[in-house]
């Protein structure tokens, strides 16, 4: 498959978050857990409490919390929820432009 | 009207929207939750973004809007039409919030709206913003797919805003009459339910308003009608429930000097005139002849027509002698055409109040005022046509109104609640008979009038209108040529008996010349008789001298020898038949 492995881009990835609301909190582990498994050290996890910065939500026009940025490499994307649905998440996650 | 009773626990917001303050005695709970229910099109967020843009225009509190199922650009191009200077206010007062999730959005997992609240607050510090809407926030909440969670982002919206003290309103979209089970529990939870309905009735759409539920506060639950105008929504409810008007005893003109004159001087200044009549009775042509007449006194007039254009109404009212054009070409008189079946009717209400507004007439024609009767049909929608009624009656605006109808008693006269209204009311009928159709005038009320109860024949001719009386005779009220003939009838009536009595006369002239006469012979022949007896008096007084002297003549001649014998042969003959006569007895 992929035998010339080009280095692959780094995955940047912005969570936001509210506090220890429990949805945030399961997001939080999700979020650390998948990127650990599947892309171990090519990922950068932000994580913004809108609880603290609640200003910073506008900038990213979150509605909802968690919301979960895909923000590199592209096409962007956004998912929200707890990332519960892990499946649906890494889908996302590894769809990438060539 | 209810909605007066206050505790003073309950401090409420103006929501400024034309009505529902009244209705609710003051606008919407203060710090507390209110839920707008409705269909599509009901008008939830005009009402819910009217509130906050109310509440920085007037009360100068900011406030903002959270909008789930539109965006910001689009409630605020929406909103254009209302001039509300939204993008004024948005820079200083409105935080708008858009809250949409784009299309490619991917849901994995549960989701809550703590992140959104934490914003809001931070905003609301800000700006020290009071209220705040949620628009459709059914939207979002959907996606969590999970009643349970839906109930949970609802409730803490709540107590969100009763920790923060903002004013909130929050709006839910309802299939049909009631809420789908699964959102009752808003209603339950919120302080304040307003529901607002679509409905059709006879083809005719109609919004109302009511409110369901004021914890705490009194209200008035009725439905009330509510229309969209260019000023946003507003309730057609009747208005305060004390009637002020002021009223003067000033006469205006109806245009026909007749007709002014059955009415002591024309209708009242001010006052709501109601023409009704048959298709064709020329009921255009008096409304021409008022809004004529107006013009001449140089008063601003309005001229409503409904599915005719002012080209149209010019034309036909010159035939009969009355000329708009000039009016037109001064300013003073306005013709404002429009369709039947436009807009719903609050909207034309909402329209013709902007005209009015706008001209500022000291009379109005609406003509015909029953082309909205399918409409008017509808209680609330009767209610609108009484509210801008009022509307005008309060600006002192002089009203004519004509109605189609065919006759009094009709149930449209009823239905429509106008001829209640109605200060002044004419009716005009077709009076068929020989053979002609003649129209005929009758005032069937005019309050503050001791009018004239006499029906008149109205005449149409390039000279203009007259009135004119009519014939009564056996008990049949004649008009038209039966008028004309009974006219030219009597009149020869007339001749014959006056030739008649010049006979008579005459007759009896030559009778009395004739007893004249003959009192004249009977004289006569007396005076005759009297000279007669006169002579004959004479003669018999000279009687016996005569017998001597002609004795004495005849011895003469008889030369007197044997005059004795005779003498008493005479006297012998003479006892002789005495004799006889005695013996007869």
């Amino acid at each position: 498959m992929v035998t010339a492995r080009r280095a692959e881009p780094r995955l940047h990835l912005r969570l936001y978050i509210a506090g220890n609301a429990p949805n945030s909190l399961l997001a939080v582990a999700n979020a650390k857990s998948l990127c650990e498994e599947h892309f171990a050290e090519r990922h950068v996890l932000e994580i913004v409490d809108l609880l603290e910065q609640p200003l910073r939500a506008l900038a990213d026009a979150i509605i909802v919390t968690p919301t979960l940025l895909k923000l590199a490499p592209l096409p962007a994307y956004r998912v929200i929820g707890n990332l519960n649905d892990r499946k649906q998440v890494l889908l996302t996650l590894s769809t990438n432009d060539e | 009207m209810k909605g007066q009773v206050l505790l003073p626990s309950v401090t409420k917001a103006p929501t400024g929207i034309l009505g529902f303050d009244q209705i609710s005695g003051g606008g919407i709970p203060r710090g507390c939750t209110t839920l707008v229910l409705g269909g599509p099109g009901c008008g939830k967020t005009v009402f819910a973004l009217q509130s906050v843009v109310n509440g920085a225009r007037n009360a100068n509190e900011a406030g903002m809007f959270v909008a789930f199922e539109e965006s910001s650009r689009q409630i605020i191009a929406n909103a254009a039409t209302f001039g509300w200077d939204l993008p004024a206010l948005k820079r200083r007062k409105l935080f708008f919030l858009d809250a949409q999730l784009s299309p490619e959005t991917v849901k994995a997992g549960e989701f809550d709206l703590v992140g959104m609240l934490a914003l809001l607050e931070a905003k609301a510090v800000q700006s020290n913003a009071k209220r705040i809407v949620f628009d459709g926030i059914d939207v979002l909440l959907g996606l969590l797919d999970d009643p349970v969670a839906e109930r949970r982002e609802i409730y803490r919206i709540r107590d969100w805003l009763s920790r923060t003290g903002l004013t909130g309103i929050i709006t839910q979209k309802i299939d049909g009459m009631e809420v789908g089970l699964r959102h009752t529990f808003l209603q339950f939870m919120v302080d304040c339910v307003v529901v607002l309905r679509h409905q059709v009735v006879d083809g005719s759409a109609f919004r109302n308003l009511r409110i369901k539920k004021y914890r705490g506060s009194g209200f008035a639950g009725d439905e009330f009608p509510i229309s969209l105008t260019t000023e946003g929504l507003q309730l057609t409810n009747r208005g305060p429930a004390e009637l002020q008007h002021k009223v003067t005893n000033e006469r205006i003109s109806t245009g026909l000097a007749r007709l002014d004159k059955m009415l002591h001087g024309g209708f009242h200044r001010g006052s709501n005139v109601l023409i009704s009549g048959a298709p064709g009775t020329a009921k255009s042509t008096l409304a021409g002849l008022f809004a004529a007449a107006a013009c001449e006194r140089g008063e601003r007039t309005l001229y409503v027509s409904f599915d005719e254009g002012a080209a149209q109404i010019v034309r036909d009212l010159r035939s009969v002698a009355i000329r708009l054009d000039v009016h037109l070409k001064s300013g003073l008189l306005k013709i404002y055409s429009t369709r039947t079946r436009g807009p719903n009717i609050e909207d034309q209400f909402g329209d013709l109040r902007k005209k009015v507004l706008a001209h500022q007439p000291r009379c109005l024609v609406i003509d015909p005022l029953s082309a909205l009767s399918t409409k008017i049909a509808h209680l609330a929608s009767a209610d609108s046509t009484q509210q801008f009624l009022d509307f005008l009656r309060t600006e002192g605006v002089t009203v004519l109104n004509t109605s189609l109808m065919d006759g009094l008693e009709t149930d449209e006269a009823t239905a429509t609640g106008i001829s209640t209204i109605a200060d002044t009311w004419i009716h005009l009928s077709y009076v068929v008979q020989d053979g002609e159709r003649n129209r005929a005038l009758t005032i069937v009320k005019s309050r503050g009038t001791s009018h004239s109860n006499q029906v008149r024949e109205l005449t149409l001719s390039d000279d203009g209108v007259t009135l004119t009386d009519v014939f009564v005779a056996q008990g049949k009220v004649l008009m038209g040529v039966a008028r004309w003939e009974w006219e030219q009838e009597e009149q020869a009536v007339a001749v014959r008996a006056e030739a008649a009595s010049d006979r008579k006369r005459l007759r009896l002239q030559l009778a009395q010349a004739e007893a004249a006469a003959r009192l004249q012979v009977v004289k006569m022949e007396m005076e005759a008789r009297s000279a007669e007896i006169a002579v004959l008096a004479k003669a018999t007084g000279s009687a016996s001298l005569l017998l001597t002297t002609d004795r004495a003549v005849l011895r003469k001649m008889r030369h007197a020898d044997n005059e004795e014998r005779t003498a008493t042969r005479t006297v012998a003959t003479r006892k002789r038949i005495g004799r006889i006569a005695e013996e007869d007895e």
